[in-house]
């Protein structure tokens, strides 16, 4: 007789380095201090850790950092692919090794030097051309011979199909960014703190790639890392902090999707894998886009915060610039979103550092609280994963 | 000792060459000889792109390799300005071409006027060469027949 049984899972601890250009430290350092800041403020020892999940484009070694946490007897390890597109996938494979009473203790990291050390928004070095199988990007290989060699290409190129038919200029991207930089401005932990910014700004910043995107609709390049550590609900209870219940979590991959590099499946001006996230996730926990008090949204690019929205159903087809243009994402809105400052204006962690802040809104310490209503579930979303985070 | 030459040589492609896999040799190949071909399943003579070893619809390993029209129109495109992407003098155009064949890739539109690039523009395949004595397919707006 198996003596595992379903539990729920529920995150019980979140930790980070500070965000920075120039950490001044290894990566591996950097995810040795998310991890124990993590473990600390869920009151369990590194020791105890018995599952480890990262994603691709991280290139620490489970094997090291374990070794630097003194991890005893680890139980589980996974990298899952598709680069930052996994960011929520780490909360819904955790969730499933808890559900399954396989893992007690489970580690999510991602930490990098993704400023000082290399940098994701420039040209591809040789070694970066080369196909890499794990990233979910095979086809930029197709790009590149092109001149599309950045993300910010292949994100325009996924954008402007979208942006054509909806008739939705940069300036209108403009209100999202003005918007995650209002927040940032708040958040002490943010790069951009005090440094808000206006439509004008927005405008006057360079081109990336014209007509769709300019500088202020890109995410940072950033150095830092991020922890979560996932346990069961019945154990959190007993743990430091009010546990975060996961209500459900998902990925989803449709047929011909692929990251970033995304123009094969039919329909360019939707996002097929998000809104594959957003039905899986609504049939699994029976909630809806009216029962979110408020989002995190993975930001790359300005234009996918609207691709989201309106995938999961906040907004209908072509309604979301003018969603955040009334100020559907400000705080008194009807969904406060990226209240960090998202991935442009807090700092980009690969998108973790915005799945923490959804932990924060249900903790109720955000820098960016939600005060207007009680703050019972919130949707993390990464396109190809969701999660949606719930008071225990 | 040596001599200028007469004419100056033509400047050196500076664009990378394509990156070529096992499974899309076959389009790369023909693009050097100046061909536009795609693939198909031998069985259900379905298209697919990129090019793959496996049929998604019947599964088949049977591929063939066929010309295409080389017509489409711009489905997409973006002129990326920051950083300068290598190997280009100017900001090339960057375009999903939906091809008439019934579906798409990125390629570059040229002999065109950043102006005047208009979504679902009908566009032909052409040439272009690069580093390495390699050719990649890139599209020009259709000329009218």
């Amino acid at each position: 007789m198996s003596k595992r049984r379903f539990q729920d899972a529920a995150i019980a601890g979140i930790g980070h380095t500070e965000y920075s250009k120039a950490s001044g430290r290894s990566e591996l350092q950097l995810a040795a201090e998310c991890a124990k800041a993590a473990c600390d403020d869920a009151g369990i020892s590194p020791h105890d850790i018995d599952g480890m999940i990262t994603f691709t484009i991280d290139n620490n070694d489970e094997i090291m950092l374990a070794r630097c946490l003194g991890v005893k007897d680890l139980a589980y390890t996974t990298r899952i692919p598709g680069g930052g597109a996994a960011a929520a996938a780490t909360i819904y494979q955790a969730m499933a090794m808890v559900n399954a009473g396989l893992c007690k203790h489970v580690l999510i990291w991602r930490a990098m030097n993704e400023r000082s050390q290399y940098r994701f928004g420039q040209n591809p070095n040789q070694q970066m051309m080369a196909f890499q199988s794990g990233n979910g990007t095979g086809s930029l290989l197709w790009c590149v011979p092109y001149g599309a060699m950045t993300p910010a290409s292949w994100g325009a190129l996924q954008a402007a199909r979208y942006m054509h038919r909806f008739g939705i200029t940069n300036r209108d991207l403009a209100f999202v960014s003005v918007q995650q930089r209002a927040y940032a401005a708040n958040n002490p932990d943010a790069w951009f703190y005090g440094k808000p910014i206006t439509l004008e700004d927005h405008q006057a910043s360079k081109w990336i790639q014209e007509p769709w995107l300019r500088l202020l609709d890109c995410c940072q390049e950033s150095d830092g890392g991020v922890a979560v550590l996932v346990t069961s609900l019945q154990r959190a209870r007993d743990m430091k902090q009010k546990p975060v219940r996961i209500v459900g979590a998902t990925q989803s991959i449709p047929y011909n999707v692929e990251v970033i590099s995304n123009y094969y499946h039919e329909d360019l001006t939707e996002m097929p894998e998000a809104k594959g996230t957003a039905k899986r996730l609504w049939e699994q926990t029976g909630l809806g886009p009216q029962d979110m008090q408020a989002a995190m949204i993975y930001d790359a690019f300005s234009p996918h915060v609207l691709l989201q929205l309106e995938a999961f159903g906040f907004c209908r087809p072509g309604e979301a610039a003018g969603f955040v243009k009334s100020g559907g994402m400000a705080l008194d809105g009807v969904l406060p979103t990226n209240t960090n400052g998202g991935l442009s204006g807090e700092a980009y962690i690969h998108g973790m550092n915005s799945m923490i802040e959804g932990v924060r809104q249900i903790r109720g310490t955000s820098h960016n609280q939600v005060t207007r209503r009680s703050v019972e579930h919130v949707l993390v979303s990464s396109g190809m994963a969701g999660a949606v985070l719930g008071k225990a | 000792m040596s001599t200028a030459p007469e004419t100056p040589a033509p400047p050196k492609p500076t664009r990378i060459a394509p990156i070529v896999t096992l499974d899309a040799k076959f389009f790369w190949d023909a693009a050097d000889r100046g061909e536009f071909l795609g693939e198909r399943c031998g069985q259900c003579k379905a298209f697919r792109f990129p090019p793959r070893p496996m049929c998604p619809h019947c599964h088949s390993l049977t591929r063939e390799e066929v010309k295409l029209s080389g017509h489409g129109t711009v489905h997409g495109w973006t002129i990326p300005r920051h950083p300068p992407p290598f190997g280009f003098k100017e900001a090339p155009i960057v375009v999903i071409v939906q091809l008439d064949e019934g579906f798409r890739m990125v390629s570059n539109l040229v002999g065109v006027a950043y102006h005047d690039v208009r979504q679902d523009m009908p566009v032909e395949v052409d040439f272009e060469p690069t580093m390495g004595n390699h050719k990649v397919p890139v599209f020009r707006p259709r000329s009218a027949s």
